[in-house]
């Protein structure tokens, strides 16, 4: 009885808490957005417009709640929770410290990955029920895109769960000192590297798809306000679409909480016991480390919002080649080395290396295909101010030719402007 | 080129491509007319609902399984830059047919025209395309001093020029913005119109206004600019180079926009000609034509500028010549402040123009492309008839032709890469 009366405790806690953390996300993303595109951002509820998102979530709540009057009833208030729930259900497992998780699950990875792909149903239900084409086109795209990303997501998982040997939180932070065959590895942790360091391409196919799964940009597609205005939630208003947006936040949060917990440490690298000493009480070192976590989190989260200030939206079928002919192939790519390294107990730097020439691969796919400059062949014609008869119009001008682009075609010197 | 006439949504049954062939799911499923889905799609009603909007646009089913998805995009929707509405016919993702719908912000300007004195129609005049209104005014001055064979005094020539390359810089760097807008990126716009303030606060202080200025008259302009102003757009000068590279480096070499853009909606050469395009769109198409090159107008031929001009005919390439034409913009406004010297701005003129009998054309280089003016005077103080040769609108011409069989986000791009003004457009 005590033990379900401190679950419901641990739970409403963790609700209120992550209110308040969206709350804090949705105004440093505005902030951080807004300094980015030399904008002052919400700045007039409260001091610096701390206050602003606490007058947004009023206004929504208090908005009124509109039905499209084709909408099935059903599906259409009933989408919006099977976004939340899930989005929701996947920080009860969340460490936030050693051994401050709400239900500290030993198989955690493989109960975030079960639930994280529940989210793609609400948005299917969305997009169908609000009899809208523009949702159900952008609910097409959520599920054809979170299904696909998902696997990089999962696999990328996998690979970590082969290098720390364990698929419980707690131990991929707490740098798991696994013995094999006589020889104690450590990764983060105590004195230990973060697997970023270890892993950098996981960490690279992680992120990547991790914004994928999020709809961010450049990813952005299924909510994509130029093509499809908003997609699923386009019919959407009031506290319903508040509820979308807190589901979303919370996946953003969530997104940016896995990469630091799987790749950076989460609480504990650096280490705040090693710093302070056996003799700190537990609490301090607790608070530190949660205090720790979020910053880390936020960090993460600054660099999806410098993504969202710097990118265009890629479309529909690159986003789907680029999953599946890159992110997948690579994403095994990556969990063999990391087999094949701890098969043969090759030292864990190995994995760096052997990642390197993968990373460059990636840089080199997205040059090669989309921005080679070389293939960029704008050439510039040239007016002279005083003209002598006779002499044609337009003269090329090679000042103006950028670096690298081939001879000028003569054609055009000669050539009457129009028929 | 396609015929217009033969699209995808008015094909007779017995000519469309699977007509007569045996299915490869069997007989042929749909026995009734496969039409479009024009209805209701999700929520209560289901999939395919019986009713079309459209009775005579039978529409052609690529399988028996499969039927094209009406979607209707505008004239309220975040890309379709104002008024502007497109029916599309989607498959998947895919744009099979587009039907353009435009005049939901006609006016009837230039009807409108024909019972105002011409330093009326002016007004007229800044509100077609609303973006560039300078250039506007100008097209109409020209045509009347053409047709009074007037001679402009150079000061009000320069400063008409420098007015105008500062309004063709405004509406590029507006382009820009929205462009990057349509290609998802949030960034980008809000540095363009930063800039485009700038240049906006200068002509609030030349004309009185921001957007509609009133300011040339047939034989000049209608006062002299203050003494500051060429300090003024000098300082603006150097901050718009800071501004365009910054747009620049933001955007257009970046690998996600190139890939939105390089090698979508092209249109070579000589189609975009036989398809009436001009401006950006058509120089982007390897076609140097530009009216201040070939027909000079005020005095372009006193100062040297490039004309860019594309390779590829892509979207990419109607963008970049617009960067590049930004840049040559800024250049011809430094050569006219070096060259201007004091004089009179006004021809000398009666109050109200009356010009001949007789009818004219005169055109000149918008942002959008080749404005054209014509005008039939009957010897009154008010033109018999006065018809525009809208660039946006000619351009628009292209776009069912560029976008049928690609993406609906390529739909966007496109329709935007051609810089459509609706005010402009439905005139």
């Amino acid at each position: 009885m005590a033990d379900i009366a401190l679950t419901v405790l641990g739970l409403a806690g963790l609700f209120a808490g992550l209110m308040s953390v969206v709350l804090a996300l949705t105004w440093f993303e505005r902030k951080l957005l807004a300094r980015i595109q030399q904008r002052a951002g919400p700045s007039v509820v409260g001091p610096h417009g701390l206050l602003q998102p606490v007058a947004d979530a009023i206004k929504l709540l208090t908005k009124e709640d509109l039905r499209p009057a084709e909408a099935n009833r059903f599906l259409f208030w009933v989408a919006p929770i099977a976004v939340v729930i899930p989005a929701f259900l996947l920080w009860v497992t969340i460490p936030f410290a050693d051994g401050l998780a709400v239900r500290a699950i030993e198989l955690g990875l493989v109960y975030l990955i079960g639930l994280s792909v529940l989210e793609v149903v609400g948005l299917l239900l969305a997009g169908w029920g609000s009899a809208s084409k523009y949702s159900m086109l952008g609910g097409f795209r959520a599920a054809a895109q979170l299904v696909s990303y998902e696997i990089p997501i999962i696999v990328v998982m996998i690979a970590v769960a082969i290098l720390v040997q364990s698929v419980d939180l707690r131990h991929v932070v707490d740098g798991h000192t696994t013995t094999i065959a006589g020889r104690t590895i450590s990764f983060a942790g105590q004195g230990g590297v973060p697997l970023a360091l270890i892993m950098p391409l996981g960490l690279a196919i992680f992120f990547i798809a991790g914004l994928a799964e999020l709809g961010r940009t450049p990813f952005d597609i299924h909510h994509a306000e130029s093509e499809v205005v908003g997609g699923p939630f386009v019919e959407y208003s009031g506290a319903h679409w508040a509820t979308f947006f807190l589901a979303e936040y919370m996946n953003t949060f969530f997104i940016s909480a896995l990469t630091v917990l799987l790749f950076f440490g989460g609480w504990s690298w650096p280490s705040f016991e090693t710093i302070l000493g056996d003799s700190a009480p537990a609490w301090i070192v607790n608070a530190l480390g949660v205090a720790w976590f979020l910053a880390k989190i936020f960090v993460v989260a600054a660099v999806i919002i410098w993504f969202r200030g710097t990118y265009p939206r890629l479309r529909i079928d690159q986003l789907m080649s680029f999953g599946w002919q890159v992110l997948i192939p690579l994403s095994f790519a990556n969990l063999i080395l990391a087999a094949i390294v701890m098969y043969y107990r090759w030292p864990v730097w190995s994995l760096t290396l052997t990642s390197i020439p993968f990373l460059a691969g990636i840089g080199w796919f997205a040059f090669k295909r989309y921005a080679d400059p070389r293939k960029v062949t704008t050439v510039r014609m040239y007016r002279r101010s005083t003209r002598a008869d006779g002499e044609p119009a337009l003269i090329p001008q090679e000042r103006l030719v950028p670096q690298g682009v081939p001879p000028l075609n003569d054609r055009l010197v000669s050539q009457e402007p129009a028929r | 080129m396609t015929n217009i006439r033969n699209t995808r949504l008015d094909t007779p049954e017995e000519s469309r491509p699977n007509a007569g062939l045996p299915s490869v799911h069997g007989p042929q499923v749909l026995t009734r007319d496969p039409r479009l889905l024009t209805g209701t799609v999700g929520g209560t009603t289901g999939g395919t609902t019986e009713h079309s909007g459209t009775p005579h646009t039978p529409a052609l089913a690529r399988s028996p399984q499969t039927l094209d998805l009406m979607l209707n995009m505008g004239p309220q929707h975040p890309a379709t830059h104002g008024v502007f509405r497109m029916e599309l016919a989607i498959d998947g993702e895919q744009v099979v047919d587009l039907i353009p719908h435009i005049g939901y912000l006609h006016r009837g300007s230039e009807k409108l025209c024909e019972h105002e004195i011409y330093s009326q129609i002016i007004t007229l005049f800044d509100r077609l395309d609303y973006v560039s209104n300078f250039n506007n005014e100008l097209g109409l001055v020209l045509a009347v001093e053409k047709l009074m064979s007037i001679e402009v005094p150079e000061r009000a020539s320069y400063i008409r020029m420098v007015l105008c390359e500062l309004n063709r810089i405004a509406s590029h760097l507006l382009f820009a913005g929205t462009f990057a807008l349509d290609a998802g990126a949030l960034t980008p716009s809000l540095y363009t119109f930063r800039d485009r303030e700038k240049i906006q606060a200068i002509f609030e202080a030349t004309s009185g206004a921001r957007m509609m200025h009133n300011f040339f008259r047939v034989g000049g302009i209608k006062e002299d600019v203050a003494e500051d102003f060429g300090a003024r757009v000098t300082q603006l000068l150097s901050e718009l180079d800071r501004g365009i590279d910054e747009v620049d480096h933001i955007l257009t070499f970046g690998e996600v926009f190139l890939a939105r853009t390089k090698g979508v909606g092209v249109i070579n050469g000589p189609d975009a000609v036989d398809w009436g395009l001009s401006g950006p769109a058509l120089r982007a198409s390897n076609v140097p034509y530009d009216v201040r090159v070939y027909e000079p107008y005020c005095l372009y031929d006193h100062v040297e500028f490039g004309v860019p001009v594309g390779s590829q005919g892509d979207t990419w390439d109607r963008y970049y010549t617009r960067i590049l034409e930004m840049r040559e913009s800024v250049g011809i406004v430094r050569q006219c402040l070096g060259q201007m010297k004091p004089g009179p701005i006004m021809a000398p003129l009666r109050r109200i123009a009356r010009p001949p009998k007789g009818e004219v054309y005169a055109h000149a280089e918008n942002p959008r492309g080749d404005f054209g003016v014509y005008i039939v005077s009957d010897g009154g103080e008010k033109p018999y008839r006065l018809k525009v040769r809208p660039p946006s609108y000619c351009n628009l011409m292209a776009l069912r032709d560029l976008v049928v069989g690609q993406y609906i986000a390529d739909a966007v791009v496109i329709l935007g890469s051609l810089d459509i003004v609706l005010g402009e457009v439905d005139r």
